[in-house]
């Protein structure tokens, strides 16, 4: 990446975003329900698919599983479901995570 | 201390337990994006212009791929989708605001900020330069912090060593954002699509498989929901 990609993707990025935050408050526009029912699930169909790989495959290992990132992704989950929170969910994931790369 | 006053107070004290995970995303996100090799000035650029956590670390996720940048841009924007359905939620509560203010809302309006206006305005009735008021002392202090802590997160960033695996720590995040989410059968099955199928299309270039992977858990999520409403009407 050079220094005009770089800005091409921050403004890009910013100019769109705001358009799809200021989309509905422009003006007043009735929403069908099933378009409501399908962006309901953006974030939880996006950002899954996404960190799969991260998980399985970390480029840091390059490539290999690894017990380390694969235990705290699972407790990162599981604590966040128990406990409803971001917070505790980070907080959990982390001390797994730093306590088998020092274990193992 | 007047209504207005009040309000804004309220606003604050709303959001303030999530001023505690937005400071150490924006620290991640200045440390990520300094190791990524991306300056001061083009990383406060990525807070202040696109202030959208997730939606940036995604962006810098690609770059470092080499992703062609419309697919950047495309899947980034992807994960922002959601800020649409703000939009739609919260207008209703803000009719006759001016030109201006629905422009800085607009600007300023993050997961945090709607989720607790939106909460309150479904149980408090208020004017409407209260609601706004509200609002502002919602959003004001989170995009204070996202600002500030990118800045110490950059400044920080290439004085922390590799043994820190700092690597995960974005997974962990993206993950600890939704986990709390699963206790709703339609985002379980949402997830689970998205992870199998982006998993199946890994072999796509660029991350290209995980739109793919976005658009079919979009609907097998929603599709879930008309599912479970029908059975329980049956």
């Amino acid at each position: 990446m050079n220094t005009a990609e770089i800005w091409i993707i921050i403004i890009g990025l910013g100019i769109g975003t705001f358009l799809l935050r200021y989309s509905f408050l422009a003006r007043e526009v009735a929403f069908p329900e099933w378009a409501r029912r399908l962006l309901r699930y953006t974030s939880v169909a996006v950002l899954p698919g996404l960190v799969a790989p991260m998980v399985l495959w970390p480029e840091a290992t390059g490539g290999a599983v690894d017990p380390a990132r694969l235990g705290a992704a699972a407790v990162t989950v599981a604590a966040g479901i128990w406990a409803r929170s971001t917070f505790i969910a980070i907080l959990a994931g982390g001390v797994t995570f730093y306590t088998l790369l020092w274990a193992l | 201390m007047t209504s207005t006053r009040k309000a804004l107070w309220q606003g604050f004290i709303a959001v303030s337990p999530f001023l505690l995970v937005v400071a150490p995303f924006a620290i991640l996100f200045g440390v990520v994006a300094t190791e990524a090799g991306l300056d001061l000035v083009q990383i406060m650029g990525f807070s202040l212009f696109v202030v959208a956590g997730a939606a940036q670390f995604v962006a810098l996720q690609l770059a470092g791929e080499n992703a062609p940048l419309a697919i950047i841009l495309l899947t980034s924007l992807a994960v922002n989708l959601r800020l649409v359905m703000y939009s739609a939620a919260i207008a209703p509560y803000l009719q006759g605001t001016t030109l201006w203010q629905r422009l800085l809302i607009a600007y300023s309006l993050t997961d945090q900020s709607f989720a607790v206006t939106v909460a309150d305005a479904e149980r408090h009735p208020r004017t409407l330069s209260n609601r706004l008021a509200f609002y502002t002392g919602s959003a004001v202090p989170l995009l204070m912090i996202w600002y500030g802590f990118t800045l110490v997160g950059a400044v920080a960033g290439s004085a922390i060593p590799p043994s820190f695996a700092l690597d995960f720590a974005l997974p962990i995040s993206f993950i600890a954002l939704l986990a709390p989410s699963l206790r709703s059968l339609p985002h379980v099955a949402a997830c689970s699509a998205s992870v199998a199928v982006s998993l199946m299309l890994t072999f796509m270039p660029y991350g290209t498989g995980v739109l793919v992977a976005a658009v079919i858990a979009m609907i097998v999520g929603s599709q879930t929901e008309v599912w479970l409403k029908r059975r329980a009407r049956a």
